[in-house]
This record gives C-alpha cells, sequence and structure tokens, in this order.
C-alpha cells in the first residue's frame, strides 16, 4: 500500500505519527496515577507502530503512474475491514450483555466484567466502531465515484480512519477501566472527545476538497447525507461534551450543565445521533448503493430534495421526546412530540423512494441477496420510523419509556436498518473495490441474510412483549387501589424474553462472523476482474457517476 | 377545495426545490443550509431553558453533595448502575404511588451531569435515600442475589475491599464549582479530610463536616468498617442522601387523604 504514496507524503505521516506519539506520552506521564495513563500508553504504541511501518517503506519505490487516472481506494479496504472486525466484537459484546440479563453470574470476578461497564463497549462499538468505519469507508468510495475525481489527498484519508479508530478504542478500553461521563453514546472523557474533534475536522475539509474536484456539476444525493452526517454530527459532539476536567492528570471530568439544562442537551445530542449518525450517514449510503445494485434511478428526484431537508430541519426538535412527564417544561416536551410526530413525513418519503426505486426490480431482489439486504433495510427504516412517531406520542411513552420497548425499538433500527444496509452495501462494494468477480459464495450471502433477518424478529418481539408486560404491570392496580405488581414480580416476568433476545442476537452475530468469513475469502481466493470503467474522468466514457443516467 | 389548500404548499416546494437544485452545484451553499436548518431547533428548545426563570423551582435550602456523597457519585457513574436505574419519576400516578413525590428540577441542579437514565432493568433510585439500612445496601451491593434472589443486579463486592481515592477530592470540588455548584473555598480546601470525617462518626472531623454541610449530614460508617474509608462508604453515602438534598418536592405534593 506504501507504494501509492510519494515520500514526501510519507514523511509527512511520518511526522503526524510522532506528533501523536509524543502527545501520547505527554498523556501517559501526566496520568500515571491514573487510568488515563493507560491510554497515554495505547496512544504511544499505536502512533509509535504508525511511525514505524511507515518509516520502515520510507525510501521504497514511489508512485510512476499518473495517480489521478485512478481512484483511491486503499483506506476504503482497510475501513471495510475495521467494519467488519468491529462488528464481530461489538456484537459479541451485545450477545454477552444480553446473556448478563438473563443469567446475571454469567461474567468474571472482575470490576470490569459488570453490565454496566460493558454495555457501552456494545453500544459504542456497534455505534462508532461498526457504523462509524463503514460509514468513513463508505464515504470515501462514494464521494469519488459521484465526483468522478481522486481523493483528495493520501496522508489525510489514513489520518480521519486511523484516528477515528483511535478514538474507538480509547472509548472502549476506557469503559472498562471505568472512564466514562455517563452520557449515553456520548462517554469518552475529554481528551478523547478533543481527539475526536481534530479528527473530524480533517474529515470534513477532506470532503470539501474532493467535492471541489469534481467533474460533475451536481452533488450527487448521497453526499447531501454524507455532508450532513458530518457537520451535524460535530455541532453535537462539541456542545454535549463542554465539561471541565478535574484535573488535566486525571480522565474525570464534570459536564457543563447540570439537572433539566444537561438532560435536554444529552438527548438534543441522544436523538440526532440516531438522526445523523444512524440514519443521515446510512441513508448517503442507500442513496448510492441501492439504486446502483438495483441498476436504476432514484425514482423521485424532487422527493429525495423533500426527505433531505425535511430530516435536516425537523428531526432536530425531537430529543426532548426522551424526556416526557419528567421535570424538562411542558413545551419543551410538546414540541418535542409534534415535530416527532411531522419526521414521519420525511422519514417515510426516503424509505418510499428506496423501495420505489426498486419497483420493476423486483425479479432481482427476490434472486439477489445483497440487493435484497438493502431492500429489507429500507423497510426496517420505514417501520422503526413509524415506531418513533408513535412511541413519540405521549400517551405512548408513559408507557414504553424505561421500558424494553424502547431496546426493542433501537435494535429494530440498529439490526435491521442500520446493519443490514451496512452488509448489503459492503456485498456490493468488496467486489469492486478488490476487483473481484464476485463474492467469495453467494450461499453465504444468502445464509447471512437469513440469519441476520430472523435474529432480528426474534430480538425486536421479544423486547416489544416483554417491554410491553414491564409497562403494563408497573401501572396495573388492585380493585382496592393498590399497585398489583412489585418490581420483583416484572422482573422474574421479563427472564423467558431476555432468553429470547440472547439468542435472537446469537443468530445475528452469527451472519456477521460469516459475513466476515466471506469478504476475507472473497479477497483471498476469488479471481481478479479489472472493473475497467471505474476510474475518475470528465468524459461520459467511464462508469456513470450518478446510478444510471437520469 | 383541496387544490386550494395544497396551492401555498406546492408553491413553496417549487421554491424549495428550485433553491436546492442552485445550492446543490456548491459544496458551501449545502453546508451552510445544512447547519442553518439544524441549528434552529437546537436553539429554540434549549437556549430558553437556561434564561426562563421558572424552569428550576427555587429552593434556598437545597443541600450539596458532601465530597464522601460526591466521590460515591463518581463510582455510580464509574460502574454504569445509571444503565439500569432511572433517577427521575415521572408525573405519573403509579410512578409516584411506587417511588414517591414525582421529581423536581431543583433536585438535580447541582447534577453534573444528570443521572435521569433511561431504562429501568431495576428500580427508580430518585428516593432511595434512607429507604434501607446501610447494612442492607452494602449486602445488596455485594452480594444482591442473597437478599433479592430475582435479582438480575450485578455483585459489587469488590468495593469494600477498595480504598476510597480522597487526594483527587478537592479538584472534583473546585471543577464542579466551576460550573456552577456553590462550594465554598473552605470546602472545597477540606475535602479529602470531610470525606474521612464523614465515616466516622464522633470524631473531629466529623464535626467539621458537621460544620461545613449542616446538621442533617448523615455521619456513620456506611460499610460497616471502621478499618480504613473504602469505596462502598462512598457508594452507600451517596445512594442513601437520594432523594434527601430538598424538602420542596414533599412539602410541595402533599399526598391525599393526608
Ligand atoms: C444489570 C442492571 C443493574 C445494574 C448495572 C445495577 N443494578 Fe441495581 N438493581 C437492578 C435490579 C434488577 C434491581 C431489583 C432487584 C434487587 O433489588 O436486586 C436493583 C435494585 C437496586 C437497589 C434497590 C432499589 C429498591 O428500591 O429496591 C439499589 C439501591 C440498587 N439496585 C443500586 C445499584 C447501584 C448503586 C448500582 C451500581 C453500582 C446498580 N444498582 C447497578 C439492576 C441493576
Amino acid at each position: 500500500m506504501m507504494e501509492r504514496l510519494t515520500v514526501a507524503e510519507r514523511q509527512q505521516a511520518m511526522l503526524i505519527t510522532a506528533v501523536l506519539a509524543l502527545a501520547g506520552l505527554i498523556l501517559a506521564i501526566a496520568g500515571r496515577n491514573d487510568p488515563m495513563g493507560v491510554h497515554g500508553w495505547m496512544t504511544l504504541f499505536f502512533a509509535g507502530g504508525l511511525f514505524f511501518v511507515v518509516g520502515n517503506a520510507l525510501y521504497a519505490a514511489e508512485p510512476t503512474e499518473d495517480r489521478t487516472t485512478s481512484y483511491y481506494d486503499d483506506p476504503t479496504k482497510v475501513g471495510i475491514l475495521l467494519s467488519l472486525f468491529w462488528a464481530v466484537v461489538a456484537m459479541g459484546m451485545g450477545v454477552w450483555v444480553a446473556a448478563q440479563l438473563a443469567w446475571p453470574d454469567l461474567r468474571f470476578d472482575a470490576a470490569w466484567s459488570s453490565f454496566g461497564r460493558i454495555r457501552p463497549v456494545h453500544t459504542s462499538g456497534v455505534i462508532f466502531g461498526f457504523g462509524g468505519n463503514a460509514l468513513i469507508a463508505t464515504s470515501y468510495h462514494v464521494m469519488q465515484r459521484t465526483s468522478r475525481a481522486r481523493l483528495a489527498g493520501h496522508v489525510s484519508p489514513w489520518f480521519v480512519l486511523l484516528g477515528f479508530n483511535l478514538f474507538c478504542i480509547i472509548a472502549a478500553s476506557g469503559y472498562l477501566m471505568g472512564i466514562t461521563q455517563s452520557k449515553e453514546y456520548a462517554e469518552p472523557e475529554w481528551y478523547a472527545d478533543i481527539w475526536l474533534v481534530i479528527v473530524w475536522v480533517s474529515y470534513f475539509v477532506l470532503y470539501m476538497r474532493t467535492l471541489a474536484r469534481r467533474n460533475e456539476p451536481h452533488i450527487y444525493v448521497a453526499n447531501w447525507y454524507y455532508m450532513a452526517f458530518i457537520l451535524v454530527v460535530a455541532m453535537l459532539h462539541i456542545v454535549n461534551n463542554l465539561a471541565v476536567p478535574a484535573s488535566f492528570s486525571a480522565a474525570k471530568s464534570y459536564s457543563a450543565f447540570s439537572g433539566v439544562q444537561d438532560a435536554m442537551t444529552q438527548w438534543w445530542y441522544g436523538h440526532n445521533a440516531v438522526a445523523f449518525f444512524l440514519t443521515s450517514g446510512f441513508l448517503g449510503m442507500l442513496y448510492y448503493f441501492l439504486p446502483k445494485r438495483a441498476e436504476r434511478p432514484i425514482y423521485s428526484y424532487r422527493l429525495s430534495i423533500l426527505s433531505f431537508w425535511g430530516i435536516v430541519f425537523f428531526y432536530i426538535w425531537a430529543g426532548s421526546h426522551h424526556l416526557h412527564y419528567t421535570a424538562v417544561p411542558q413545551w419543551v416536551q410538546t414540541l418535542g412530540m409534534t415535530f416527532s410526530v411531522m419526521l414521519l413525513v420525511p422519514s417515510w418519503a426516503s424509505a418510499g423512494n428506496a423501495l420505489m426505486t426498486l419497483n420493476g426490480a423486483w425479479g432481482k431482489v427476490r434472486d439477489d441477496a445483497t440487493l435484497r439486504f438493502m431492500m429489507v433495510a429500507a423497510v426496517f427504516y420505514g417501520l422503526s420510523t413509524f415506531e418513533g412517531s408513535f412511541m413519540a406520542v405521549r400517551a405512548v411513552n408513559s408507557l414504553s419509556h424505561y421500558t424494553d420497548w424502547t431496546v426493542g425499538h433501537v435494535h429494530a433500527g440498529a439490526m435491521g436498518w442500520v446493519a443490514l444496509i451496512t452488509f448489503g452495501s459492503i456485498y456490493a462494494l468488496v467486489p469492486i473495490l478488490w476487483r473481484r468477480e464476485s463474492m467469495y459464495s453467494w450461499k453465504l450471502v444468502e445464509w447471512h441474510f437469513w440469519l441476520a433477518l430472523i435474529g432480528t424478529v426474534i430480538y425486536v418481539f421479544a423486547m416489544w412483549n416483554s417491554g410491553i408486560i414491564q409497562g403494563l404491570m408497573w401501572r396495573t392496580y388492585t380493585e382496592s387501589g393498590t399497585l398489583a405488581y412489585s418490581f420483583t414480580d416484572s422482573l422474574v416476568a421479563m427472564h423467558p424474553y431476555y432468553v429470547a433476545r440472547t439468542i435472537g442476537g446469537a443468530f445475528f452475530l452469527t451472519g456477521a462472523i460469516i459475513g466476515a468469513f466471506n469478504v476475507i475469502m472473497t479477497i483471498r481466493r476469488v479471481r481478479q476482474d479489472t472493473h475497467e470503467l471505474d476510474y475518475p474522468t470528465k468524459s461520459e466514457a467511464g462508469e456513470p457517476a450518478v446510478p444510471v443516467a437520469e | 377545495m383541496l387544490r386550494k389548500i395544497l396551492k401555498p404548499f406546492s408553491k413553496f416546494f417549487e421554491f424549495h426545490a428550485r433553491t436546492h437544485y442552485r445550492a446543490e452545484r456548491h459544496s458551501m451553499g449545502l453546508t451552510i443550509g445544512i447547519i442553518a436548518a439544524a441549528a434552529v431547533g437546537g436553539f429554540v428548545e434549549i437556549a430558553p431553558l437556561f434564561s426562563i426563570d421558572d424552569t428550576v423551582e427555587a429552593d434556598p435550602n437545597m443541600r450539596v453533595y458532601t465530597p464522601l456523597e460526591q466521590a460515591g457519585r463518581d463510582i455510580y457513574i464509574r460502574e454504569g448502575c445509571y444503565a439500569c436505574h432511572s433517577q427521575m419519576i415521572r408525573t405519573l400516578r403509579d410512578e409516584v404511588d411506587r417511588y414517591g413525590p414525582y421529581s423536581l428540577a431543583v433536585e438535580s441542579q447541582y447534577d453534573h451531569p444528570m443521572l435521569w437514565g433511561s431504562k429501568r432493568t431495576g428500580p427508580d433510585l430518585a428516593r432511595v435515600g434512607e429507604k434501607f439500612s446501610d447494612e442492607w445496601q452494602v449486602q445488596h451491593l455485594a452480594d444482591p442475589r442473597s437478599l433479592v434472589p430475582e435479582s438480575v443486579m450485578p455483585q459489587y463486592a469488590f468495593l469494600l475491599n477498595t480504598s476510597l481515592e480522597t487526594a483527587s477530592l478537592p479538584g472534583r470540588l473546585a471543577a464542579l464549582r466551576t460550573v456552577g455548584v456553590p462550594y465554598t473555598d473552605e470546602q472545597v480546601a477540606n475535602a479529602a479530610d470531610d470525606a474521612r470525617g464523614q465515616a466516622i462518626p464522633d470524631s473531629d472531623r466529623a464535626y467539621a463536616v458537621e460544620e461545613r454541610y449542616g446538621e442533617a449530614t448523615n455521619i456513620r460508617f456506611f460499610d460497616g468498617r471502621r478499618d480504613r474509608l473504602t469505596e462502598m462508604d462512598a457508594l452507600v453515602a451517596y445512594l442513601q442522601i437520594l432523594g434527601g438534598l430538598s424538602d420542596l418536592p414533599r412539602n410541595m405534593q402533599i399526598p391525599e387523604g393526608d
């Protein structure tokens, strides 16, 4: 891979890793009496390792051909593999966390293995490790293809990808050591947060510079979504993580906000992490890979404009539906509920646009599991946005909040929508990236599809049942006007569903492992293919930038 | 009729689509559009919460956490108890009957960050303070299933054998003061001593704690161990103060029939 970098670029990379290693050393020394020091050492080894990898090949042969005549796919390839790695680790963690709720002693006699510490490893691992890597990798692919231009730069794509993974490693290892801010999906402490800001700004700059090189007058839909993902996540991340460290030699910090204001900020962040990390970015994937694979143009350009701006504008208001009947002022709750319901319009416009695109290609959906992954993802997207709007209604929320129903809802979205669209896109992408004829085994893709679908259905039904039963038991009164069930009664009623959920998760995990195996075998065993139209160009000769001319 | 109603909308969409068509040729145009569209909602919902006075009730007698309680709170966060326990009783009859008066904004005024939680795998803890004895709490944390056989709560026996780190407490209180908790200089400076004092009743340090944090402060051998200050002391001290920082909820919400 190093042969595609010039010596000057290699030197640049060495400089960056050296600075990072130094930062790691400072963190290690400053935090020597705190778990933060461990993160310093990890950063030092991570950056030092990269320094030597690059340094070893510093004076190896330089690229001879004109680099602008091809796309730069090395970072995309590594990103896809990292995404699959995190998928297996984080979903494995998920099955373990789920199992602990069914069998609480299924753990080690060590502090790090308790539910409260490993749950965020699962959530961050899936959202950031699996989802984030997939987003970064596919965005590199999509921005180049839809712009018909090579990535702007050869060092910054690596900086963004590997820097982001350093963040993920620090996050996950930190939770096990007890380093957390407790803000859900924003748990990492101040130094990790600062690092992510640096990485994220570089990501945005890279995106803009690549778009600036484009050989197409228009910026394709998928890019709007990736841009919204990058920009809004930056905004959310910076505001929600404002905090004052107790000391610069330790990890602990205190949020700048408290109580009501903190709750509102946190759920403004939390809900829009769902919107802009888990929806917007993945819609970018959907808008590119689904029409490409189906070989049909997006059904309606108008509808995509409407749904895009609808999603960007409405979603931001919806966070307060996490705070119904709490100490947050009622007018904020009402706004949250209203916008959550209105959100259904742009959400369904997107889902409908995707499904209408497939209209006329149902034969392909039947035969091609890769396209079926994407189709089912769009269906789950439609279902879970409907469910979300429904649960945001105050009366429904009074029952569903605090119960497993929320967990079921999140997983309908995370497994059914986010993971399925990602796997579909990966299966579409891998043969193109590695210039292979096809995937190693289409049968394994089928197996993965069915395992993932069955796993999701088992999981979601189990949580619907447990959530609704839980909610009803908590509010049931006896005839004499006292509460009918103790908390423990409801706990006992949950057990069978917790077992079922674990099984559903295990199915899903098995699918992911099969998928990772299939990708590795594709790279190692399948014959080369040139994919000869896939290069940057101004002329119409190459692969069309947008799936099928409009 | 329908046409008439829809007409302004279709005009708007037409205009919207055209504007977008122009914007999508300029990456900066899109960038500004996205930031602007996404900024509105957050601004309208969050900014007023800082400025509207009656968002948070006024309670002049609202207590702050003692250093030991704050240390316990930090352990609660570290162990991820918030992943299974909420601390927010909603304004619903069954919640009030089960857990006590519904939570007021003022009660988490000094909570940086708040720990309202989002999931009740275990019961709400907003008013768990003094619901159980210290011994029960210690035993329950060390081995939950010895008291509640059906429990799925993890055991935290190691807390009983882990000494509480107190050296960083002044720094922690100072940081909390920076973000708005009204600790005095004296409270910050003596934080480490006060943490010890709160777990050794009838000592000079304990009297100092009482002086600085008020008569009502719980001063006890929380974990039952007299030889050292453990993380269990801190966590139990924190649990026992939950719901006890302000009397406002109980005074405002007088139960029916009383
Ligand atoms: C896996 C989820 C889980 C985690 C994590 C967890 N708990 Fe619990 N907790 C429960 C369940 C379930 C119950 C109810 C059964 C029981 O009393 O053990 C409970 C009960 C309690 C109770 C008794 C409440 C009452 O009113 O009966 C307290 C106090 C408590 N937990 C404190 C904690 C603390 C402190 C932590 C963190 C150190 C913690 N819990 C972590 C699940 C959890």
